[in-house]
């Protein structure tokens, strides 16, 4: 089902804030490993659901935004954003026919295509060792789905009552 | 495309120089809202804490507090004492001196950086002149460095980082090393000491100065094991931070005198000289 077009600009900013929030927020040093991408996962949902509103341009700039807040070498979350958010505008239109199953298969894969390239980058500054706890958010993250997905549904349709 | 090709250029720009520091101090200014509404709830508990404690708890920390400040201030009169015969016996060896330093007082922010790395934000930025490679201590000894500076905070790397590494030495004996992080909180590793190097549990190991960074003399770490291994050219040596790194929420970034001052040390030793002539 296509959304209309009329969800505020507000919301999707509220909505990408409130995830860079999330992003940040003060765990134990267990649970930050499980931390999933929100950032990401906000994206992807705008992306899929009003990609003429949501593109290429709001996942570079809140990419560019995600390095400055979690101190990263600029850029690399940029790009990571961009060529995901990039993927899910060409399939936009078959990805809404798949079955809940096959949607959160392809988040699993952008979740984890993002992963590669941080890491691919990290090792270009240099050499890291990969620890295997590394990949735990893409795991996370495709759990966190469905959650995200119906939270996102309620705040993209939610109406004030006049 | 184009943003695949900006953010590449991006990358290598900042990789290669840091020219691009001053679009990240620009974005700083949208982003760092964020990191103190995600402070807030812990600042919010702190400050209920503390206005709900009891009157007797008040009272009693305000005892300990105060003999606590008797005590140092005994220590403070005869340090000064020491100081200045210190500085006299420098001016004797004609040696440098290096006088005090300022400190001022961050607080930390709740905020997690990223899992890996021992990164803490603190609530002053460049707007208070704090700049990079600044060294940061609290009430106990050595935090770590100022890693980057922005305009409303600042992001500081712990000793405990496995990419930082800080000079020491040995307090008993002057014995100098370096000690790395180890990425764990709590433990610091002494990789480059041989192993019938003189070192043993419980021994201070304090700034030693080299570098230029951190100013000499402050505690670090206390070691607390030495395993010499004999088919082995270096000991493993690891040692217990003195700074309480995951508790304290106040920290103090110095700004130490980078240069030497000698011809103040004379002007002290000749004031005293001709002082003590006139009596």
């Amino acid at each position: 089902m296509r959304l209309n077009n009329h969800v505020s600009y507000f919301r999707i900013i509220l909505t990408l804030a409130l995830a860079m929030c999330l992003r940040v927020v003060p765990l134990s040093e267990e649970m930050a490993l499980l931390n999933p991408d929100w950032v990401l996962l906000v994206l992807v949902y705008w992306a899929l659901n009003l990609p003429e509103r949501v593109g290429i341009f709001h996942a570079w700039t809140f990419g560019l935004l995600t390095d400055v807040l979690t101190g990263r070498l600029l850029g690399q979350y940029a790009l990571a954003y961009s060529l995901i958010i990039y993927m899910c505008l060409k399939f936009h239109n078959r990805l809404r026919q798949f079955p809940f199953f096959q949607q959160g298969l392809f988040i699993f894969f952008c979740l984890l295509l993002s992963q590669l390239l941080l890491f691919f980058i990290k090792n270009l500054q240099h050499p890291a060792q990969l620890h295997a706890s590394f990949w735990l958010p893409v795991f996370t993250g495709t759990i966190c789905w469905p959650l995200v997905y119906g939270l996102m549904r309620f705040v993209s349709l939610f109406r004030f009552v006049k | 495309m184009v943003a695949v090709i900006a953010s590449t250029i991006l990358l290598v720009t900042e990789y290669r120089t840091s020219q691009v520091s001053g679009v990240r101090s620009t974005l700083s200014i949208v982003v760092d809202p964020i990191k103190y509404l995600v402070d807030l709830p812990t600042a919010i508990v702190e400050q209920a804490a503390h206005s709900i404690s009891s009157y007797q708890a008040l009272k009693l920390e305000n005892e300990r507090l105060r003999e606590e400040q008797i005590i140092h201030q005994s220590r403070l009169l005869k340090f000064e004492a020491l100081e200045n015969e210190n500085i006299r016996l420098r001016a004797l060896l004609e040696n440098s001196f290096k006088l005090g330093e300022q400190v001022l007082v961050a607080e930390l922010l709740s905020v997690n950086m990223a899992p890996y790395e021992h990164i803490v934000v603190v609530n002053k930025g460049t707007r208070f002149g704090v700049h990079p490679q600044q060294p940061v201590l609290d009430a106990n000894g050595v935090v770590g460095q100022v890693f980057r500076a922005l305009p409303f905070t600042s992001e500081i790397m712990l000793i405990t980082d496995p990419n930082h590494a800080i000079p020491v030495q040995v307090n008993r004996n002057g014995l100098l090393t370096i000690a790395m992080g180890s990425g764990q909180m709590n433990r610091l590793v002494l990789p480059f000491l041989p192993s019938n190097a003189d070192i043993r549990p419980g021994d201070l190991l304090i700034t030693s100065g080299l570098g230029g960074t951190f100013p000499q003399g402050y505690p670090v770490a206390v070691v607390d094991e030495f395993t010499a291994e004999p088919n082995k050219a270096f000991a493993t040596i690891t040692a217990t931070p003195k700074a309480l790194l995951d508790r304290n929420r106040e920290l103090m970034i110095v700004w130490s005198k980078s240069v030497s001052v000698p011809l103040i040390t004379k002007s002290i030793t000749t004031k005293e000289r001709s002082s003590d002539e006139v009596k």
